[in-house]
């Protein structure tokens, strides 16, 4: 039965993919969840739906250049108008982004290179305090109590120094890596596991106690308000002309701010994507599997482990600085509290749900986690909420919701559904939603034979340039692929 | 390591573990363009050494020259870089790669381009990443493995994960190729073919080949020279037919009894042959 479904799937999928289907079908649904999400700002099945159609455009078998105009039409025009109709949804890719970015890097360390890391956190912390201290006016306070700044303080850097501090995140994230990973030097395994964790708790701890003798970090209240980067007013004239008739309303400076944040985090995770597609399409991402497979054999084959592995963590700690950086501006504030042990889970969690190792899994382990997190869940809640109100009653056990208990609260239960959707996981597909697969290389010798792969023209053939949204040889998987990717799973 | 000629050249190699003298006082010396093997019952130190020659073990005492240099205490990938690689005994892949990854992993040390010319791709990078493609489908051509470049390199059978890794040391270009038991669990069959393409290294790619080895056939076969341990110590040396009728060779693999019985040369052979038939 199981069987069955498999291969009639695969069938479907099969006829979805011959010559315009794709085009019509992921254009056609294209268009049905954007206006559903246009006409219905709430809906969240609606904007499930314009998701979904949005992740097909990356899945189905379409030529390169129409992907990227798609992509680009749903990031720079549909997206900043529906989510100038709900603030809210701009929100949610947002965090998806950040989190995507997070999972990107954490997934070369756990991923690509094998190296246990429950500390990840601390390095998105860096970042985030790294434009705290100098973004806002702590450096002026820094002899003072903790608490909120004295009135007519002035802020220490020019607001638009943020693009800069971008990069030095970057910087300094991968310095702090560098340092965390020293210890891979020595210990492996679950040893690293516990040691990361120790790290991760450090940074956390001296964010909280870093308020004496000198008050960098303002203790546990956190530091606020940070700047976030000057707006362009001609940016916001010019949408508002252009897309005022389709939003409906005038775009308020608040509101523009999150436009502007969700594309700088868009811009970022398709940098961060770039990256990551390149590293691993090379010879420092084959040593980085080598070393995860064996690492004995590794270094007998002339891969300086160490190096490499330091590498690993330096790289995949610097995705997580520059997010750090754009955390801390659009929120305008930082505190201890978002960088906890859980959210290092919470980020880990979605490279395992996602695919461990498999760089469009992990993007859509982190979109499953924040959509279930900020909207599911949530919504879900309200509905029970709503219904506590009303007078409606289960007919048959003659149950009155009113009487449901306040306990009953599914925005609550996060840890518990995450971790029975990881059990679930475990069990049925333990290599994640989209499993890593290796690349499949167009051989010479394997012309001939004709597996499956048809052969390309040579030019654009085995070292095609890392644009990853539209390489289609990766994503595609088939069970037996999947069996391949749970060793490397399970030897994480 | 001032004569000319000679490739490898150890001398009083000790390697311990805690009270254990797993090597001892080994010298040892090979000329190049060469196959030579090293024998020895189980337990003998054979793998040892080679752990040692390879950089994975550092020796306690002794010295080690490859080429001339000194190699002892150098980390396996610089060894790797200075042209020596070698394969493992129980065959040690990367099984979640495919075949071409897998070889193309071996050319590590010779890939020069830098994270930046990866992360920018460069023209130079494309280049050296396409040759390196070429090079790895070139060498699984050589060692009779065609068309299954993008298997996974787990799923291969047995005689082909050999190939493949072999296929994986060629990659790094090495002069001095050390194969660790690289017939071990073969069929007679695969085992002629092994022998025929120990043969083609040396001769169309000019390697120097050091074998440890169990079956005698291969062993008898190729050598021209082979060196006998037991207990960490290097027994005997010298070519085939001397080494069959070495009565301490034939004592190391049966025991003294059985030597004092086996007399003739002939017998000897035969003894060492089933001897290493039986470890």
């Amino acid at each position: 039965m199981k069987l069955n479904l498999g291969a009639s799937a695969r069938s479907l999928a099969k006829r979805l993919n011959e010559g315009r289907n794709p085009y019509i079908l992921s254009s056609s649904l294209l268009v049905l969840g954007t206006v559903l999400v246009y006409i219905s700002p709430r809906s969240i099945p609606a904007f499930l739906l314009f998701a979904c159609a949005a992740a097909l455009t990356y899945f189905l078998d379409m030529r390169k250049p129409v992907k990227l105009a798609m992509a680009v039409l749903i990031a720079v025009v549909i997206v900043p108008i529906l989510g100038a109709r709900n603030i809210f949804y701009l929100e949610v890719i947002f965090q998806i982004s950040v989190f995507a970015a997070l999972a990107l890097g954490l997934n070369i360390v756990v991923g690509f290179s094998g190296l246990l890391n429950f500390g990840y956190m601390a390095f998105y912390a860096v970042g985030a305090y790294l434009w705290g201290f100098f973004g806002s006016q702590q450096p002026f306070l820094l002899h003072e109590i903790p608490g909120t700044a004295p009135l007519g303080t002035h802020f220490f850097m020019a607001p638009d120094f943020f693009y800069l501090f971008i990069f030095l995140g970057i910087i300094v994230a991968a310095i702090v890596g560098l340092i965390m990973g020293l210890p891979v030097l020595r210990v492996r395994g679950d040893y690293l596991a516990i040691i990361t964790l120790g790290c991760g708790e450090i940074i956390r701890q001296l964010a909280n106690n870093l308020d004496k003798p000198l008050n960098l970090t303002n203790g546990p209240q956190g530091i606020t308000p940070i700047q976030r980067p000057t707006l362009p007013k001609e940016l916001l004239a010019f949408f508002n002309r252009l897309f005022e008739p389709l939003v409906g309303h005038q775009v308020t400076e608040n509101q523009f701010y999150n436009i502007m944040f969700y594309l700088i985090a868009v811009l970022v995770v398709v940098l961060v994507v770039v990256v990551t597609f390149r590293l691993e399409d090379s010879k420092i991402g084959r040593a980085w599997a080598a070393i995860r497979e064996d690492e004995l054999a590794a270094q007998a084959m002339g891969i300086p482990a160490n190096k490499l592995k330091l590498g690993a963590f330096a790289v995949g700690a610097s995705f997580a600085g520059a997010m750090g950086v754009l955390f801390a501006a659009s929120r305008t504030f930082v505190s201890p509290e978002s960088f906890t042990f859980l959210q290092s889970v919470g980020v880990l969690t979605m490279v395992i749900l996602g695919g461990i190792g498999s760089i469009a899994g992990v993007i859509i382990g982190a979109a499953v986690v924040t959509v279930l997190n900020l909207q599911v869940l949530q919504s879900f809640s309200l509905f029970l909420a709503q219904l506590r109100q009303s007078d409606a009653v289960i007919p048959i056990i003659n149950f009155h919701w009113k009487d449901l208990s306040n306990q009953i609260d599914p925005s609550k239960y996060q840890r518990l559904v995450f971790g029975i959707i990881l059990i679930i996981m475990m069990i049925y597909r333990p290599a994640g939603i989209l499993p890593a697969a290796r690349r499949k290389r167009e051989l010479k010798s394997n012309g001939d034979q004709g597996d499956g792969e048809a052969p390309a023209s040579p030019g654009d053939a085995p070292a095609s340039p890392g644009d990853p949204p539209a390489s289609p040889g990766d994503p595609p998987t088939s069970p037996g692929e999947a069996d391949s990717g749970d060793k490397g799973a399970s030897r994480g | 390591m001032d004569k000319p000629g000679l490739i490898l050249e150890t001398l009083n190699v000790v390697k311990r573990f805690g009270g254990l003298t797993a090597v001892n006082k080994m010298s040892f010396s090979m000329e190049a363009g060469r196959i030579y093997s090293i024998i020895g019952p189980n337990g003998a130190g054979k793998t040892t050494f080679f752990n040692a020659l390879s950089g994975i073990y550092k020796p306690e005492e002794g010295t080690i020259h490859f080429e001339g240099k000194r190699i002892d205490g150098l980390p396996p990938e610089k060894v790797t870089d200075l042209h020596m690689a070698r394969t493992f005994q129980n065959i040690r892949l990367f099984g979640s790669m495919t075949v071409v990854e897998n070889i193309m992993v071996g050319a590590y040390t010779r890939l020069k381009a830098n994270a930046v010319q990866t992360v920018l791709r460069t023209s130079a990078f494309k280049a050296e990443e396409k040759k390196a493609e070429e090079r790895a489908e070139e060498l699984m051509e050589f060692v009779g493995l065609k068309g299954i470049g993008n298997e996974l390199a787990g799923s291969l059978p047995y005689g082909a994960q050999r190939r493949v890794e072999i296929a994986r040391a060629l990659a790094s270009e090495p002069r001095l190729l050390l194969l660790d038991e690289p017939t071990a669990g073969m069929n007679p069959a695969e085992t002629e073919d092994a022998i025929a393409l120990f043969r083609r290294l040396r001769d169309e790619l000019r390697l120097t080949i050091l074998l440890i080895e169990h079956d005698m056939r291969v062993v008898m076969n190729i050598s021209e020279r082979i060196s006998v341990m037991d207990y960490g110590e290097k027994i005997a040396e010298g070519e085939p037919r001397d080494i069959a009728s070495n009565p301490k060779v034939i004592e190391a693999y049966l025991g003294r009894g059985a030597a004092a019985g086996a007399g003739g040369g002939a017998a000897g052979g035969e003894a060492a042959e089933i001897g290493g038939g039986a470890s």
